[in-house]
């Protein structure tokens, strides 16, 4: 994918701000805008990787990958760009791990307005930084991604929610490797996903009911725990069951309310500071957008 | 002639940080004699570096005070672990301070329920697994060094193993690090929440081969022991439909726990090794292991048993028990020290391909040790493309040094042409820094130089690795003996 254009729009001086499909939070309002090239590339099954631009929505990727009988774990709204910026990890974490292990490869455009590579195409790969996971979660403070490597995995032949009243984290301990365990307080929902009997005969011995999937569409924001405190936390806040899912085993907990801000350490702050002033001094890309203590403040669209 | 100040002098400078070093962590901790220092000179790759002194902390406190000396006086300093790596980047550059972390090597809690634990850096792979094992758990990233090489190694290294085609490389498995950074201060980087405020710091960490900080705790994920495995050792007459059936396997959707190759010098030598009746006439033998829920497991034995037949299997092996997956993983596992059978001496490379080019790149292998008149053994994981030719020789013999050299250089380009990268799982460190330009322009390069300059802007931690540097152009005797240059 070629790349120039996106560089020579994005130049090397004055302010720039890029745009997805604004579902998480849009672009710098009155800050010259700029999108990435969209388009998948090349899907390579046997390779499990995917090669598109960052402004690709989710719904071609997916629907793209659908056709070979993979996926990867990105949470399906808006652009690949937006979803990696910033970083939230679908409620399918548990199982199939998070959106930072998806990307192997990215061309970002600096601040400088150079192409830059960080990565590489191979599902193993320990050749220099690994700069992949800084840019993640970095809601273009750093560099405007253009083109990425994904990599992929095959879809299970058979998956299913499933509903239970019993004690959730019984269900935790005893279930092989389910994908998602999301309890409400008072409910525990399950994804489970495998060899259809495989699934069955968990879902059985664990006395699971099939139900339809949890329903996030009010609880637009999200809290980060440590899985073990997850119960503190929400007594903390004093939040009603009905009112939160949380993430067993993971530690996000989904709330209509605005979480609480997250303490950062003095060093970390400083770590923060140092890397954006060495890859964008003049603060040119995305200004006045903060990687710290925005976190409350960003929504997702569609958590799922 | 101006007279040099003594303040200035190396040794006055060195005698003063030998000094605040045992006042810091106790004399029995800090290591000056020239036999005890000869012992942290190099890793396990062939290279040799010096040092000034080695220091033995057995707190973070320890190692924090360490980092502080050594930024106060504007040092350079070595994290190491066990010193199992193969590409030089323990090797200690400039007379650097060695830190090495083995004395802290405890389990410092477990969360059964939420899989995960903190441990000291220290800690060996293979004994986290162990002591875990009544809980139904393990450490997923399986080194072939697991008896001996350390967690904090493995974070440093971002190491592989043969159950990392499933599982994720160690990076996946690290959910939070406590670092000591180079100026000394103590922080956490990601942590036991999932989506810690800010950027994703840990990762960058893990894998920066010891040039951002040194590791002090780990927060590792852990994986449930799988109810039912299947474990296949399945032979050859042409290498190609082995490797050929390693991405029909993936392209069927199947992503088998492991899957290892091994060709026929190195089934010979282990064969010879071990007696496990490995097809020692065969080219090659793929060891596939799948796991999980019961049906699963039958249905993808079923499956790749019918794809190997379209490749033109010999013999399909299966274990019968824990004892036969054992010796099979034995079989694999030994592979290095069976080599000794044929030459005193080996060179291992570890370069990753797209999975379709293995039979192309595995074919010039072939090629290239036998214009260079070496023997060439391979036995590596096949699943994920990542290649681990053994060049074999005797290092008595005159010149043969630049001839395992030349090849092995050409191996990686070979590698990289194909689509690959210079390093799988062992890392840059010395030997590969400066073919770096092979995959990354000098813009490339520059942003990991930034990123580093970030954390360590005197660049004192582990100098002059995974980075080429133009400015180090006259500075190529400091490459140690044995490196490529």
């Amino acid at each position: 994918m070629d790349l120039s254009d996106f560089a020579e729009e994005i130049s090397d001086s004055g302010p720039v701000t890029i745009a997805g499909m604004s579902t998480r939070g849009g672009p710098v309002p009155e800050v010259r805008t700029v999108m990435a090239p969209s388009g998948v590339e090349w899907i390579k099954p046997e390779e499990m990787t995917v090669c598109c631009g960052a402004g690709t929505s989710m719904a071609e990727l997916d629907a793209a990958l659908d056709l070979v009988g993979q996926y990867v774990v990105i949470p399906p709204s808006g652009t690949v760009g937006g979803a990696l910026a910033l970083g939230h990890s679908g409620i399918r974490r548990l199982g199939n791990g998070p959106i930072r292990d998806a990307l192997l490869q990215m061309r970002y455009v600096s601040a400088t307005g150079d192409v830059v590579k960080i990565g590489g195409p191979t599902v193993k790969n320990v050749t220099g930084f690994d700069l992949c996971r800084l840019m993640v979660g970095s809601r273009g403070t750093l560099g405007f991604f253009g083109e990425v490597i994904l990599r992929t995995q095959p879809r299970a032949p058979y998956e299913q929610w499933y509903c239970s009243t019993g004690d959730p984290w019984d269900l935790l301990r005893s279930l092989y490797r389910p994908v998602s365990v999301l309890w409400d307080g008072v409910r525990c929902y399950v994804l489970l996903e495998g060899e259809t009997r495989d699934v069955q005969a968990e879902a059985s011995a664990h006395g699971l009911g099939s139900c339809d999937p949890p329903d996030l569409t009010r609880l637009v924001h999200r809290w980060s725990v440590p899985p073990a405190s997850i119960q503190t936390s929400l007594a903390l806040i004093d939040a009603q069951p009905g009112c939160f899912l949380a993430e067993l085993g993971v530690g996000i907990i989904h709330l209509d309310d605005v979480a609480p801000e997250q303490s950062v350490s003095m060093q970390v702050r400083d770590l923060h500071r140092r890397i954006k002033h060495n890859l964008d001094p003049d603060g040119r890309l995305n200004p006045g957008v903060s990687v710290i203590g925005t976190q409350s403040a960003m929504s997702e669209a569609r958590p799922i | 002639m101006k007279m040099a100040k003594v303040e200035d002098a190396p040794d006055y400078r060195l005698r003063t940080v030998i000094a605040a070093l045992r006042e810091a962590i106790g004399s029995d901790a800090v290591l000056t004699d020239s036999a005890e220092r000869a012992l942290y000179r190099k890793d396990a790759s062939n290279m040799e570096g010096r040092t000034s002194v080695v220091c033995l902390p057995d707190s973070t406190d320890q190692v924090a005070a360490c980092v502080r000396i050594a930024a106060e006086h504007g040092v350079a300093f070595v994290a190491r672990g066990s010193g199992t790596g193969l590409a030089g980047g323990a090797v200690p550059m400039d007379d650097a301070i060695v830190i090495a972390v083995t004395r802290m090597n405890a389990i410092l809690s477990v969360d059964t329920d939420n899989r995960m634990a903190w441990v000291q850096p220290g800690l060996l792979n293979l004994d986290l697994s162990h002591q875990i094992s009544h809980l139904g758990l393990h450490f997923a990233p399986d080194p072939s060094s697991q008896q001996i090489c350390s967690i904090g190694g493995n974070v440093a290294n971002n190491s592989g193993g043969p159950h990392c085609l499933a599982e994720g490389v160690t990076s996946s498995h690290i959910l939070g690090l406590e670092v000591v950074l180079p100026d000394g201060s103590v922080t956490i980087l990601g942590g036991e929440d999932p989506e810690p405020d800010g950027l994703d710091l840990r990762g960058v960490f893990v894998g920066s081969e010891g040039m951002l900080g040194i590791t002090t705790a780990v927060c590792v994920r852990l994986t449930p022991n799988p109810p039912h495995i299947a474990t296949l050792l399945m032979d050859f007459a042409e290498v190609d439909d082995g490797a050929n059936l390693v991405s029909d396997i993936i392209a069927a959707g199947i992503v088998p726990a492991a899957v290892e190759m091994m060709d026929q010098l190195c089934l010979v030598a282990v064969e010879g090794y071990i007696n496990a009746g490995l097809p020692v006439d065969s080219a090659a033998a793929l060891l596939v292991e799948v796991v999980g829920l019961e049906h699963r497991v039958a249905a993808e034995v079923a499956q790749i048993t019918e794809l190997a037949r379209r490749r033109r299997v010999r013999t399909i092996r299966t274990a019968a028990d824990e004892a036969e997956r054992a010796l099979l993983w034995k079989g694999r596992k030994s592979a290095f020290g069976a080599i000794a059978r044929i030459k005193p001496n080996y060179y291992l490379h570890d370069t990753v391909v797209p999975r379709s080019q293995l039979t192309r790149v595995l074919q010039q292998v072939y090629e290239i040790a036998a214009r260079h008149e070496l023997a060439v053994l391979n036995v590596f994981h096949a699943g994920d493309g990542n290649l681990h030719p053994l060049l074999l020789f005797d290092k008595r013999e005159p010149g043969i040094m630049e001839r395992v050299h030349a090849a092995g250089e050409e191996i990686v380009r070979a590698s990289v042409d194909a689509g690959g990268v210079l390093s799988g799982e062992h890392g840059i460190g010395l030997e590969k820094r400066d073919l770096m330009g092979l995959m990354f322009s000098d813009v490339d390069l520059e942003a990991q130089s930034l990123v580093r300059g970030a954390f360590d802007p005197h660049s004192l931690a582990n100098p002059h690795k995974v980075l080429p540097s133009p400015a180090t152009c006259g500075d190529i005797h400091q490459i140690p003996e044995g490196a490529w240059i």
